[in-house]
């Protein structure tokens, strides 16, 4: 598996993160090197084998669900502390619809 | 009182004597911590507010007679990976530098609740990526048995605070090794328990199907009280288990004859004969002890690495998305649109490992990819925990290395992310089959470095896991 800079650009805009020329020649470098010794499972014959989603052991069917009971959330003023630019109660992202 | 090798059960004895008080305790705690600091740069942010309010509760329970908890009192270091209403976290990365969390992790409130005091939060991989904690945004943590080596990955400051004295036990989290391999580094103890034992609410997600919190302590018996106070169901995270959780203290105290261990020879290739030597005679002591001792296989060990970083990516590539410059990290200059303000605030943000895997994780899941990698890779870790299925039939525990070496040199495999990745082999597959696993201090190399002994149980037999670990610490040459 080779990965040109181009799939590297392409995959940097799947995943939104911006990349310096640098960056992508490097990417380029490591996620080849990495995806050939991953191949390694190709040699694992794994037909009729279910794949693993989760950790699974033995409990009861209702273990995930809980009483549907209201309890109290993070308060709007608190919701919004860490965010960079916030106001009037709500986040703030640059314009993203034209007038 | 020597602060940095106190245990719980002398803390205990200590404050019912009245030989100090919890603030007395907290405030030397916290004095030796800054003080030591500078050495290993193992702690990140300390919580004297906190931990002092903490410890007033205790003194103030002690004096009305009130039981003050199983942790009452104990200094407590806590991976900046897990949130701390008020104190911030920054999972090691620049993109969270100013986080300040409006919440607590279901783990911190127990520990609090059992009157641990947090002292500080502790320095680690990026995100918790990483096998030598070099990956952090605010610098790399030294070992504290050897400045010049890394303390291991990712919980590296977790174990180092241990190590150190600057804690006397602390919280890590564990993905493919992050607890086991650290604890081994800097000898000491380190429980990643059952996948689900601990609730994983308000520990920022890196791979949620193989993330997992738990504790670092300098003796089994610590360790396991620690455990044992976050354990249990949480309706805050619906991966966490309904079982009950086992008194291990009381478990830890039955002698070993009768129990039958496994030693699984695809773990012993490609050994440093130093670390072989001192598993093998870990070893030995168990049978001594009466276990019977019985070689098995676990014929997709091999595997486990490939399939590893192909469902971690994966996932990395999935939870990251939600650091995006808008609720809760730092905004880029440079966001004119939407779009770029998304990239170049995540550009930014990140550090070289986070944007290598989310890379990877977008790769593999991609158009075209997703059964080549993913789904083959889901497969395989099917086949990882069948071998574990199959092992637990025929014996009731696996002793096996936690690392191929002792703690490498700052600097050493850094420029080498595949090599740096195939380190974590010996760890890995316990993480994909989400088996308790435990890394206990089994010696040392020749240059003095420490090596881990792993433990593994089948799921949710913590307390054979404690047991195998506590007698052997007691009975070890």
């Amino acid at each position: 598996m080779k990965l040109t800079d181009e799939q590297v650009r392409y995959v940097a805009g799947l995943a939104n993160l911006t990349l310096t020329d640098d960056e992508v020649h490097r990417y380029a470098h490591d996620l080849s090197d990495i995806l050939s010794h991953m191949d390694k499972l190709n040699e694992l014959d794994t037909t009729g084998v279910e794949p693993m989603t989760q950790v699974l052991y033995d409990a009861e069917e209702t273990a995930t669900l809980r009483a549907d009971e209201v309890v109290p959330s993070l308060s709007n003023a608190d919701a919004l502390a860490n965010a960079p630019i916030s106001g009037g109660g709500y986040f703030k992202v640059p314009k993203v619809i034209e007038r | 009182m020597n602060i940095a090798a106190l245990t719980i059960q002398q803390i205990r004895e200590g404050l019912a004597q009245k030989r100090f008080s919890a603030v007395e305790l907290t405030q030397e705690a916290l004095a030796f911590a800054k003080a030591e600091n500078a050495k290993t740069n193992a702690y990140l942010t300390f919580s004297d507010d906190r931990a002092l309010a903490s410890a007033a509760i205790v003194d103030a329970k002690l004096a009305a007679g009130e039981d003050p908890g199983a942790l009452a009192g104990v200094p407590v270091g806590v991976k900046d990976v897990i949130v701390t209403k008020g104190v911030r976290t920054t999972c090691g990365s620049k993109i969270l530098e100013t986080y300040v969390p409006p919440y607590n992790a279901t783990a911190v409130e127990r520990l609090e609740t059992a009157g641990g005091v947090i002292i500080g939060k502790t320095n680690c991989d990026e995100f918790a990526m990483g096998s030598s904690n070099e990956n952090s945004a605010f610098g790399p943590v030294r070992n504290p048995v050897a400045l010049d080596r890394v303390p291991g990955g990712s919980s590296g400051g977790s174990a180092a605070v241990v190590a150190q004295g600057t804690a006397v036990v602390s919280l890590g989290s564990d993905t493919g090794g992050s607890i086991r391999q650290p604890a081994s580094f800097c000898g000491c103890v380190g429980v990643t328990p059952t996948y689900g034992r601990v609730s994983r609410y308000g520990l920022v997600a890196f791979a949620s199907s193989l993330d997992h919190i738990g504790p670092f302590a300098r003796n089994v018996s610590d360790a396991a009280t620690l455990l044992r106070a976050i354990a249990g169901r949480d309706t805050r995270d619906a991966t966490s288990a309904a079982h009950p959780v086992q008194d291990y203290a009381a478990s830890m105290q039955q002698p070993l004859k009768g129990l039958k261990v496994g030693i699984p020879k695809e773990y012993f290739n490609g050994l440093a004969s130093d670390t072989g030597d001192n598993i093998h005679n870990g070893i030995e002591t168990l049978r001594k002890q009466g276990v019977e001792v019985i070689d098995i296989s676990m014929p997709h060990t091999d595997y486990a690495i490939e399939a590893y970083y192909i469902i971690c990516t994966a996932e990395v590539s999935a939870n990251l998305s939600r650091f995006d410059g808008v609720r809760y990290t730092r905004r880029s200059e440079r966001s004119d649109s939407l779009i770029n303000m998304y990239r170049q605030s995540r550009g930014e943000g990140f550090g070289a490992e986070a944007k290598r895997r989310i890379m990877l994780g977008a790769y593999v899941l991609s158009h075209g990819y997703y059964d080549a990698y993913y789904l083959k890779a889901q497969r395989v870790r099917s086949l990882i925990t069948r071998d574990f299925a199959q092992a637990f039939e025929k014996v009731d525990a696996i002793i096996a290395p936690v690392s191929p070496f002792p703690a490498f040199k700052l600097g050493e495999k850094v420029d080498d992310p595949l090599q740096m990745y195939l380190s974590d082999i010996y760890t890995i597959t316990g993480s994909l089959s989400g088996v308790p696993c435990m890394s206990v201090p089994c010696g040392a190399t020749k240059d003095g470095l420490p090596v881990g002994m792993q433990i593994l149980t089948k799921h949710f037999a913590e307390d054979t896991m404690f047991r195998i670990a506590h007698q052997y610490e007691l009975n070890r040459i």
